[in-house]
């Protein structure tokens, strides 16, 4: 059916992710209530048992994630969701997830932190731990929505992602994107592309679990369905046993990143708004992304020629995006609710000429359109 | 002359090791994991399972590196978590009979909170505890099993703190099915084992184990052989200890079944959840 002849429906950030999750095939959640992420659990709590599906309530955050790596292992796509206080738990298990390469979605609803914070309020403080939070060095993939249709849509390529790469893939919400209410037209499900993880062809007797194709994604069968293998969380063998061997331990983990980084450039997710002949750049993602886009309007009214270069995906860094983008700038804004998380990394990768300023905001509101304006004028 | 060549029955543990991962395992002279090891491969033997119809999962410490020699899927998950990773398993897939091996460190301490909710939950899942009144793996540290007065890596005078009764603690919580014995009592182990697999609800079997390398030699506890010897002289079982005066339960502990409760698993409640949320949406 084509789009506009959809039905439109007013719809919660949250509620999009929850509806996404679902068209993705999401058949298992575990949570922990939390606010702002609170109303995910819900639906799911609704929506799961009427199709026969798994939802629990565990007594933690470390539960839940645990609880949502058994059922993936089990062959259920999985999903559990959270704010920063409950991210910050589950990145023992995260780990966990990503050395075992077990699939999984984890929603992180950004309030302000650090502790309890603002619980109530936006805020955008998560970037790093996103991609730094678990011990140890590892890939990540996260992606970040600003409007409740991106909302649906990311979490959709997040299910895919993560059942394609055999990765945690984590879904980089906000208080604002998951509070608020928009229009929006919801593709059937026909319309829908839902990948599902691969499953082994071999014999049980041939299979080497994680013995990778050119992929360099293994091939790891459900658990209980004629292929018995081990699962740890030591780095391990093609077969799955604990290793030390430098010879083996070596080509573990760089296939465990050259998995994510041989597939940078579809993971680089951005949308330009009027970046041709940008003098001034801003560069943003989540609930801010929506300041930058007035701002660009409010700008061009009044002769400023300003784009926007907006980041659906924060992990890996879209630098080729952020570097093109940057090439054509003299100034370039990044404006967040956190003290210049993004902006260092958009600083690092600076090919020249543009001068990046960071523009923070920590006081638990939004930053207004009119603030980035007179934020440029001050610099530019 | 007879020609014919005797194949002998394919044992217990031929069937259910796995044959391409080698031995000897990691365990020290004296540990009794060795033991529970064979004793879990002969249960499962008997309980008429097949392979693939059985998840292992365990925690992170000695007991930790079990489940990797034994033919099911087996799932080395993270320290305390066994039993969240467990939970997720057997929900989604009811068909498996989950069993966890954890230790009493990995268990009470770092799981706690876990191993309560889990018994509370009373989810169809087996959980073996370790006890080996201490922290084996990272060198004989304090766990909350450990007694008052004994020595430890971290308790170098003699510790303060009481331990749990691992047992009676899931008994409380609403475990379906709770036993303890020892890896000296290796029958009763064994017929335990048996039962506390296909038990329906949370099973929790507590085996005592002795650890010579950290808690024997810092308490001076003798020989390996003499830490076998102590389970032996100080176990009585269960239908015997109600008898005992309060004198004579001193420095002795109860083995055998503690509990059989008969408790509605939650896989049946959720699944009265499931109809009830169907007719909602088909009535909507």
């Amino acid at each position: 059916m084509p789009r506009k002849q959809r039905q439109a429906r007013l719809l919660q950030g949250n509620e999009a992710i929850a509806l996404g999750a679902l068209a993705a095939g999401c058949n298992f959640f575990a949570g922990y209530p939390i606010t702002p992420a609170s109303e995910i659990t819900e639906i799911m709590s609704r929506r799961l048992p009427a199709l026969g599906h798994p939802f629990i309530q565990m007594e933690d955050e470390i539960a839940s994630i645990g609880c949502c790596i058994g059922a993936s292992l089990a062959g259920r796509k999985v999903m559990t969701a959270t704010s920063g206080p409950g991210f910050s738990l589950m990145q023992e298990n995260l780990g966990y997830a990503c050395i075992t390469e077990t699939p999984l979605v984890l929603v992180n609803v950004m309030r302000a932190g650090p502790s309890t914070g603002l619980p109530t309020n936006v805020a955008q403080g998560d970037v790093q731990q996103a991609r730094w939070g678990t011990h140890g060095d590892h890939p990540a993939i996260v992606l970040c929505p600003a409007t409740v249709a991106e909302a649906f849509e990311l979490t959709v390529s997040a299910f895919n992602y993560a059942e394609r790469f055999r990765t945690p893939v984590i879904l980089l919400s906000d208080e604002t994107v998951a509070h608020m209410r928009e229009k929006v037209a919801l593709p059937g499900r026909d319309e829908v592309e839902v990948i599902d993880r691969r499953q082994p062809t071999v014999p049980p007797d041939w299979y080497v679990p994680y013995k990778a194709d050119g992929s360099l994604i293994p091939v790891l069968a459900d658990l209980g369905r004629g292929y018995r293998y081990h699962v740890t969380g030591l780095v391990h063998d093609e077969r799955g046993f604990p290793t030390r061997r430098p010879d083996e331990v070596e080509p573990f983990y760089r296939r465990l990143f050259e998995k994510i980084s041989r597939n940078f450039q579809e993971l680089e997710k951005v949308k330009r708004f009027g970046l041709d002949d940008a003098e001034y750049l801003l560069i943003s993602y989540g609930a801010t992304s929506r300041s930058c886009r007035a701002a660009v309007r409010l700008g061009r009214e009044r002769g400023l020629k300003v784009g926007h270069l907006q980041l659906l995906s924060l992990w890996p860094f879209p630098r080729r995006a952020v570097e093109q983008a940057l090439e054509g700038a003299r100034i370039c804004l990044v404006p967040e609710l956190n003290m210049g998380q993004m902006a260092r990394e958009v600083k690092r990768v600076n090919p020249g000429p543009a001068t990046v300023y960071r523009h923070s905001k920590m006081d638990g509101t939004m930053i207004t359109p009119e603030e980035i304006l007179n934020r440029l004028r001050e610099v530019g | 002359m007879n020609t014919q060549v005797n194949i002998p029955p394919r044992s217990v543990v031929y069937d259910w090791l796995r044959h391409d991962k080698k031995f000897p395992h990691v365990w020290c002279p004296g540990c009794g994991l060795g033991i529970l090891l064979g004793s879990l491969v002969r249960s499962l033997a008997a309980s008429g399972l097949s392979k693939d119809q059985v998840a292992l999962v365990s925690g992170i410490g000695c007991s930790g590196r079990l489940p990797v020699y034994v033919d099911v899927g087996s799932i080395h998950t993270t320290h305390g978590r066994a039993l969240t990773f467990a939970t997720g398993i057997r929900l989604a897939r009811p068909d498996l009979r989950v069993i966890t091996v954890m230790g009493d460190g990995d268990a009470c301490a770092i799981g706690g909170n876990h191993l309560i909710h889990a018994a509370r939950r009373n989810l169809d899942i087996c959980a073996i505890i370790v006890n080996n009144l201490n922290y084996g793996m990272t060198g004989g540290q304090y766990s909350p099993t450990t007694p008052v007065g004994a020595k430890a890596s971290t308790a170098r005078y003699g510790h303060i703190e009481p331990a749990f009764d691992i047992s009676n603690l899931m008994a409380t919580a609403g475990a379906n099915f709770v036993a303890r014995t020892t890896v000296y009592h290796v029958t009763q182990l064994d017929s335990i084992l048996t039962e506390a697999i296909m038990y329906p609800g949370f099973a929790v079997v507590e085996v005592l184990s002795p650890c010579h390398t950290n808690y024997g030699r810092q308490n001076r506890l003798g020989s390996q052989v003499e830490m076998m010897k102590e389970f032996k002289r100080r176990a009585v079982r269960v239908d015997r200890w109600e008898k005992l005066s309060q004198e004579q339960k001193k420095n002795k502990f109860p083995v055998g079944v503690l509990v059989r409760r008969e408790e509605a698993s939650y896989l049946d409640y959720y699944a009265e959840v499931c109809r009830k949320a169907r007719a909602q949406m088909e009535g909507k």
